[in-house]
């Protein structure tokens, strides 16, 4: 890594407003305004790019400890910074579980290690990811890695008692609880969306109705303890539904939409290619459209990649012996360019808005997501909106290249990311 | 015809025609006393057979055979494939040994799709059954059997004949499969069950659909019974196999509502007195045993169509 | 006077009333050869094959008062050149039921060129059985043998070159309702057969 302390980036545009310079010293932003003098800073031109503080994912898969054939914390973390991400939060279904303070503080000191990124560890609600029994949330709250963030993920907390005590539990600590809404017994052996088109290809059905219920049933069950709670990766328009009344009502109740959601339909599963399963599944071009107004008129708070890396030979295989879930990291910020931006549905104070400051205040993360101003960390992206690629799987920063998007050109690249002060990402490439 | 055979929309009218009518020529062969064709002397058929079915695996082994297609079956029972070995590697062990075809019978759906279209193998796949999906040649030994008795056997021969496909829709192959060959061959198709067996999104699939047999019964010229499976009867999609029996099985007084032409279809395996009971299926009207045999004529039909000639069309 | 000339391009060599005199002149030659009619079998070769057999049948059955049994063979499997095209249509086989084992088969196809359709045939009818003889009739030998296969009753020999085409028009096979032979320059040289 560079020995530099200071940086000096010239004429970006703040949110894409003017052009002005920004002095990055001592991990914080020290200066801003036009012509600043380098003084020993290395100077960055920063011309036709766009600063957006940090970007926050709060649902990423890193895979480690257990699969480190599909994605490490340092891989998964290099990968979050080439995608203008400062902190990610790590899922839990990790083998082991991260379900004790001593696993998330295993996490949370590889991300430490690794320097790309702040990583910090999500917990388990329940033992193993089981279902049957809290895990123990005020350890993991207490430990060094200071978990806020719980969840099954990967499961649904079904059992409604459970779901109860720990929304009821969490309170103690100011944490949430992360729903991965899916009935299970309304989707067992489930492929794909329920629509024509899966009785069509004769893959079994993972209906609307699984996710909206269990939303419906949580944020019931929240308004009625008084706590907090997160809806992951919301997939359907009546969920969009569910959460825009559950808001209107005055609940604590935050939601998630993923990249993929916003773009890709259910019609990709027509090609059996199992790069397209993921859990939940694409749905309709009419489901897209509600997750993109939701995200637009703030019902959906943020977007979350739910980072998924497999091994390739999870992939290269027949639709129903494939693995669920696809990469997200380095991708992301140009989906919501290309689905939310160029359409006019969000600028770029909403991009920060969704990608930095909303998750950053859901996961209680203090040094993330704050606007660019004197005094704030320098965690910092820049992004150029007019640049042009291709997706290349093989060009991946990730250990795994399960990406949707290859061979699709993808407007906007990130130039590069400070974390603190410091570049990870510097000319488009890692540091 | 396309490459492959992996579903029964990848036929045109013309090329459903083309293979009805090779059958027909080929049916011919089992009268002679040498029941042998040289046309695909020198090429390899691989049945590559990941779920049991002797029945069809035999119908295609015999149909390469009597074209002299070397055949190499591959069951995935005391294969390296119940070991976990993965459809890939098995594709790229039949690829190294030159088959020409592979005739693939999979519990997924869309497993031939996959194997057609991942580059894994250089040779046509012809569908012989992907989980839940399709099973096209039965659908054209089906469509074939109609065509003797309904469509005089010419071009056309099933415009605007009615169909009934009665049972377990949801799950069956063959129902997919026939909707879709029979639509294109010009036929009505009538999709009968009870509603838990009837797929989401079936107002989409350009048929008709009904809960009651009884009223469908008399209006159609076959009526095809689909088999309905043990694990479905434990599974909650209907309360008991007796009340399923008396709303959608193919009882004695059930045929006769039906008009004197009507023909009783069934693709087998029977479970005898739950969908078609035993009288029925030993009736004069039912013509189970004859899609036996015609189901050998179409896999040659198809087969020779698929192998026959140059490479007709390069691959998608 | 040439039959139609605008309907058919190229140079008509035997009209009408020429194809019915040579049909005539291998009927007899074909009870001649055979002493009568007794064991014989016609098979035509699809589709020109098939109606000319027919017209022979009928004129043998004129002169010997006996129907000759008729029938057709396809030898689209048995092709040489099968691999060359896509996968063709089968034609019709159909074999009298009286079947072929120890009788007189005469193969009648319209133009023998190659050899190689012949050799097809001899091929398939060795699936269907075995006659006591085979021998050959055809309406046109335009030469260029490939293969040693000679016909024994031939109804015109026509001397061309390889750059043209032998084209045969039967009544029963076009909508014209026309008998003609002509001969025309080939559209595509490469194309291989007859
Ligand atoms: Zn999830």
């Amino acid at each position: 890594m560079t020995s530099v302390s200071s940086y000096l980036i010239k004429s970006v545009r703040i949110l894409g407003g003017e052009p002005t310079d920004l002095l990055l010293k001592d991990g914080v932003v020290a200066e801003i305004g036009t012509g600043l003098s380098a003084d020993g800073a290395e100077v960055v031109d920063a011309d036709g790019l766009i600063a957006l503080p940090g970007l926050v994912d709060l649902h990423t898969h890193l895979r480690e400890p257990g699969r480190e054939d599909a994605e490490t914390v340092e891989t998964g973390t290099r990968a979050a910074a080439m995608g203008g991400f400062t902190a990610v939060h790590a899922m839990a279904n990790t083998t082991p579980v991260a379900d004790t303070a001593g696993v998330v503080e295993q996490v949370w000191r590889l991300g430490r290690e690794a320097g790309y990124c702040d990583v910090y560890p999500v917990g388990a609600v329940t033992v193993g990811l089981k279902g049957e029994q809290l895990a123990e949330l005020g350890a993991m709250a207490d430990s060094a890695a200071r978990v806020r963030v719980f969840s099954d993920d990967g499961h649904c907390v079904s059992d409604p008692l459970l779901m109860r005590r720990a929304l009821e539990y969490v309170k103690a600590f100011d944490g949430v609880v992360a729903q991965h809404a899916q009935d299970p017994r309304l989707t067992e052996g489930a492929q794909m969306n329920e629509s024509e088109l899966s009785g069509r290809l004769g893959l079994a059905g993972w209906p609307a109705v699984a996710e909206e219920a269990i939303i419906a049933r949580d944020c019931l069950l929240t308004a009625h303890v008084g706590s907090r709670l997160h809806v992951c990766h919301v997939s359907t328009a009546g969920s969009v539904e569910i959460v825009r009344d559950a808001k209107r009502k005055g609940w604590n109740v935050t939601a998630e939409a993923c990249p993929h959601h916003l773009l890709l339909t259910d019609e990709l599963a027509a090609t059996y290619d199992p790069i397209y399963k993921v859990n939940p599944p694409l749905r309709s071009a009419g489901d897209v459209e509600a997750l993109r107004a939701g995200l637009a008129d703030g019902t959906i708070d943020i977007v979350a990649t739910d980072h998924a890396p497999h091994p390739h030979e999870d992939k290269d295989c027949e639709w129903a012996a494939a693995a669920f879930g696809m990469l997200g990291l380095e991708t992301a910020l140009s989906i919501v360019q290309h689905t939310m931006v160029d359409t006019g549905l969000l600028d770029w104070a909403g991009v920060a808005d969704r990608l930095s400051y909303a998750p950053a205040r859901i996961g209680r993360v203090a040094d993330h997501g704050q606007p660019i101003e004197v005094g704030a960390p320098a965690n910092i992206a820049l992004y150029d909106p007019a640049a042009t690629r291709t997706i290349e799987a093989s060009a991946s920063a990730s250990l795994s290249r399960n990406t949707p998007y290859a061979g699709m050109d993808l407007p906007g690249r990130i130039e590069a990311t400070f974390l603190r002060g410091r570049p990870t990402v510097l000319d488009g490439k890692l540091v | 015809m396309k490459r492959h055979l992996l579903s029964a929309a990848d036929l045109t009218r013309d090329d459903a025609e083309l293979v009805l009518e090779t059958a027909a020529e080929l049916r011919s062969l089992a009268d002679r006393p040498i029941k042998k064709l040289p046309a695909l002397r020198g090429r390899t058929v691989v049945n590559l057979f990941f779920e049991d079915s002797t029945r069809t695996r035999i119908s295609f082994e015999a149909a390469a055979k009597r074209l002299s297609a070397d055949v190499i079956n591959f069951a995935a029972k005391g294969s390296s494939v119940s070991k976990g070995e993965s459809l890939k590697d098995t594709a790229l062990t039949l690829e190294a040994m030159g088959a020409d075809a592979v005739v693939i019978r999979h519990g997924a759906s869309g497993a031939p799709h996959r194997l057609a279209h991942s580059g894994w193998v250089r040779s046509s796949v012809v569908n012989a059954g992907d989980g839940t999906h399709e099973h096209p040649t039965q659908a054209l030994l089906d469509a074939f059997t109609l065509w003797r008795h309904l469509g005089e056997e010419r071009r056309g021969g099933l415009e605007g004949r009615r169909v009934a496909i009665v049972g377990d829709v949801l799950h069956s192959r063959v129902a997919r499969s026939n909707a879709l060959l029979l639509k294109t061959l010009g036929a009505e198709v009538t999709l009968v069950g009870p509603p838990t067996l009837l797929p989401v999104g079936i107002e989409g699939w350009d048929v008709e659909t009904s809960y009651d047999l009884d009223a469908v019964l008399p209006k159609v010229d076959a009526v095809m019974m689909l088999r309905v499976q043990r694990e479905r009867m434990q599974g909650g999609f209907f309360p008991t196999p007796r009340e399923y029996s008396r709303r959608y099985g193919l009882d004695g007084r059930r045929m006769a509502t039906l008009q004197d032409h009507t023909i009783v279809m069934h693709p087998g395996p029977m479970v005898r007195g739950m969908e078609i009971t035993a009288d029925v299926a030993d009736s004069d009207r039912s013509v189970i045993v004859e899609q036996v045999t015609n189901g050998v004529a179409v896999r040659m039909a198809v087969l020779y169509l698929l192998l026959g000639g140059s490479e007709s069309e390069s691959p998608e | 006077m040439p039959a139609a000339p605008l309907a058919h391009p190229g140079r008509v060599v035997l009209d009408a009333r020429d194809i019915g005199r040579a049909l005539t002149r291998i009927s007899h030659e074909i009870i001649e050869r055979n002493k009568g009619a007794g064991d014989l079998v016609l098979l035509g070769i699809p589709r020109r094959g098939v109606p000319l057999a027919q017209r022979i049948a009928a004129r043998i059955s004129q002169v010997e008062d006996v129907d000759v049994p008729v029938g057709s063979l396809d030898i689209t499997m048995y092709r040489d050149d099968l691999r060359l095209k896509p996968a063709r249509a089968l034609l019709p086989t159909e074999i009298p039921s009286g079947g072929i084992d120890g009788k007189v088969v005469v193969l009648v196809d319209d133009v023998l060129f190659s050899g190689r359709t012949i050799r097809a045939a001899l091929d398939a009818l060795n699936d269907v059985g075995r006659p006591r003889a085979v021998q050959l009739a055809v309406l046109v030998d335009r030469g260029h043998r490939e293969l040693p296969i000679r016909a024994d009753f031939v109804g015109k020999n026509l001397p061309t070159s390889l750059s043209e085409r032998v084209s045969v028009r039967l009544a029963d096979l076009e909508d014209d309702g026309v008998d003609a032979v002509s001969i025309e320059p080939r559209p595509d040289a490469t194309e291989v057969g007859e």
